[in-house]
């Protein structure tokens, strides 16, 4: 039941697909000749006023370009002109960075504010006024002070990934069941022992829900950064693709960019599967 | 009498706020090495706060316990517990949890003298064969026979149940008494157990002691149990005394729980009077002091 469920969703998903794009084709295809002139003049003009095809590319011209992007992602003709391959390993990095530092950060600050009473209310304000922050408001904060637009965007990427992993850090942790903490206690088990053995398993999947909310966060801004820094990465590329009046890279870079989003949900998805364990 | 092995000493606990509230106060009881005490009473009346003090994990807002001559100042590995519900850690195995205490008890242990002692107690507690499952593909029979096993395993010196069996069907309850019966009497294990169940007190305990009904419950009797050591549950109900006995608890859990304190103001709970349970009427026959064997008195 369950198999021919699964099969009739992916015959649905492709039919879906497939009116899609064939909807976009003919939105987008040649109507014929629109006019007649000199050979010259055409040629100059181009398709969309000889042949009144639309300036949006359709999905025949998207795969052409796209199947030219994957055959050389990593070709590199200075600054203005990388393979998608070079750019999205850019923002990969800047993201992973910047995620890393926050979770050294946030995992064992979560743990403090959920342990502690005393540091969760005193903390929380901060945290209140901070989280609603938009990440890219920082930005010339930090161009000011870091004074480099590459550090810029690692920090931003560290700024609004941190909340999410704090604040479900210190939920999971403070809300560890009390029998389960009792009968460390009742076992002689020390502070570091307890929480190593009870309290981060029974907080392990609010963490990894933290870190995966986290992630996508984090995906959704390094465009946005990339954007105003500038340089190199994929954020850069749909810009400069976009002042190139190449709406078909733009268009594959959105493609790609999602496409690398959810590959990433994915691979916590699959960690946090690791540790979620039935009650 | 002498030999009071536990003894709680004038404990009392209370909730400070706006209106703070006494849940009981100068709560005097003294256990013997090997004893099977079962505590009855209404919810409310603090009997889990009395289980959480001997156990550690709450202190007293006054008093004391002793136990083997040592004040008790936190949880020990001495004193396991067995928690109303199994409490069992969900992302270990029934060994894993097992051997989680084994563990903490003895940090020295290599892991297969740890799996060893661990797997003699799943046995003890006939969960062999079950011991890679997770709790939750356990009933909830097993899940407590697990705890049981966890609790065992650190040969504690007392062993503390909160209503053990209570959230259990009649039937795995049942098997679950008789099992925690054969153990305790094979091992001389000093337990103490709270219940809501008369039948479960009667069948288990050697001494069952009443508390009346809380804010400011007291312990009001002591009744032991006439049954003989050697009891067999088909046979219980069968003991020309069962019945007495059985009515006595019955009668103050349905009235004399709340009307004691106000009846009996002359109540000393440093001495908490020791019921027996005759053919014909039950009769205190001693006041039971907290230090000494007092007078022998025939009075209801």
């Amino acid at each position: 039941m369950t198999a021919s469920l699964r099969l009739r969703a992916a015959v649905v998903s492709i039919v879906l697909l497939a009116v899609f794009l064939g909807a976009w084709h003919i939105a987008t295809r040649s109507t014929g000749t629109a006019a007649n002139m000199s050979p010259e003049y055409a040629k100059l003009m181009g398709m969309t006023a000889t042949q009144g095809k639309s300036a949006m590319p359709g999905p025949l011209d998207i795969g052409a370009k796209l199947w030219e992007h994957l055959r050389r992602p990593f070709y590199d003709n200075g600054p203005n002109d990388k393979g998608l391959g070079i750019q999205l390993a850019y923002s990969l990095g800047r993201v992973m960075l910047g995620y890393l530092i926050a979770v050294a950060i946030a995992i064992p600050l979560g743990f403090l504010i959920g342990m502690s009473p005393l540091m969760s209310k005193a903390l929380d304000p901060f945290i209140q006024i901070l989280k609603p922050i938009s990440p890219l408001a920082w930005m010339p904060l930090a161009l000011y002070t870091i004074k480099d637009s590459s550090l810029s965007a690692i920090f931003v990427i560290f700024i609004c990934s941190v909340w999410p992993m704090l604040i479900n850090t210190a939920f999971g942790v403070a809300s560890v069941r009390k029998e389960w903490i009792n009968v460390a206690r009742t076992l002689e088990v020390g502070n570091i022992r307890r929480a190593f053995t009870v309290i981060l398993p029974a907080a392990a999947p609010t963490i990894l829900t933290g870190m995966r909310i986290s992630i996508g966060i984090a995906w959704l801004v390094i465009v946005a950064a990339e954007m105003l820094v500038g340089g190199t990465g994929i954020g850069y590329f749909v810009w400069n693709e976009w002042n190139n009046l190449s709406i078909t890279n733009v268009i594959i870079a959105i493609l790609l960019i999602g496409v690398v989003g959810m590959v990433l949900d994915q691979m916590l998805a699959r960690v946090s599967r690791l540790v979620t364990f039935p009650e | 009498m002498t030999d009071k092995f536990i003894s709680i000493e004038g404990i009392a606990k209370r909730y400070d706020g706006a209106r703070s509230t006494t849940i009981f106060e100068n709560l005097w009881l003294g256990m013997a090495r090997g004893e099977f005490v079962c505590v009855i009473g209404h919810s409310g009346c603090g009997k889990t706060t009395v289980l959480n003090i001997l156990a550690g994990l709450d202190a007293p807002s006054e008093g004391a316990v002793i136990v083997d001559g040592q004040a008790i100042e936190g949880p020990s590995l001495d004193r396991a517990v067995i928690f109303q519900s199994h409490a069992l850690l969900p992302w270990r195995t029934v060994l894993g949890n097992v051997a989680y205490a084994v563990s903490s008890k003895w940090r020295r242990w290599d892991r297969a003298k740890v799996k060893a002692h661990a797997l003699k107690y799943i046995e003890l507690v006939g969960l062999a064969g079950s011991e890679h499952k997770r709790p939750s593909e356990l009933s909830g029979g097993m899940k407590q026979r697990v705890g049981i096993a966890r609790a065992l395993s650190i040969t504690p010196k007392i062993m503390l149940m909160d209503e053990p069996f209570s959230a259990l069907d009649a039937l795995t309850r049942g098997t679950l008494q008789d099992e925690v019966r054969r153990i305790c009497v094979e091992t001389g294990q000093t337990v103490f157990m709270i219940t809501h169940d008369v039948d479960e007190a009667i069948y288990l305990a050697d001494k069952i002691v009443l508390m009346t009904n809380g804010p400011g419950a007291v312990l009001a009797e002591i009744v032991e149990n006439p049954l003989p050591k050697d009891r067999l549950r088909g046979d219980l109900h069968r003991h020309p005394l069962y019945y007495s006995l059985r009515n006595h608890i019955i009668d103050f859990l349905v009235s004399r729980s709340k009307t004691f304190t106000a009846e009996t103001p002359d109540h000393d709970p440093r001495k908490v009077p020791v019921v027996k349970i005759g053919r014909t009427e039950p009769t205190i026959v001693a006041s039971k002091a907290a230090d000494s064997d007092a007078p022998q008195a025939v009075a209801r």
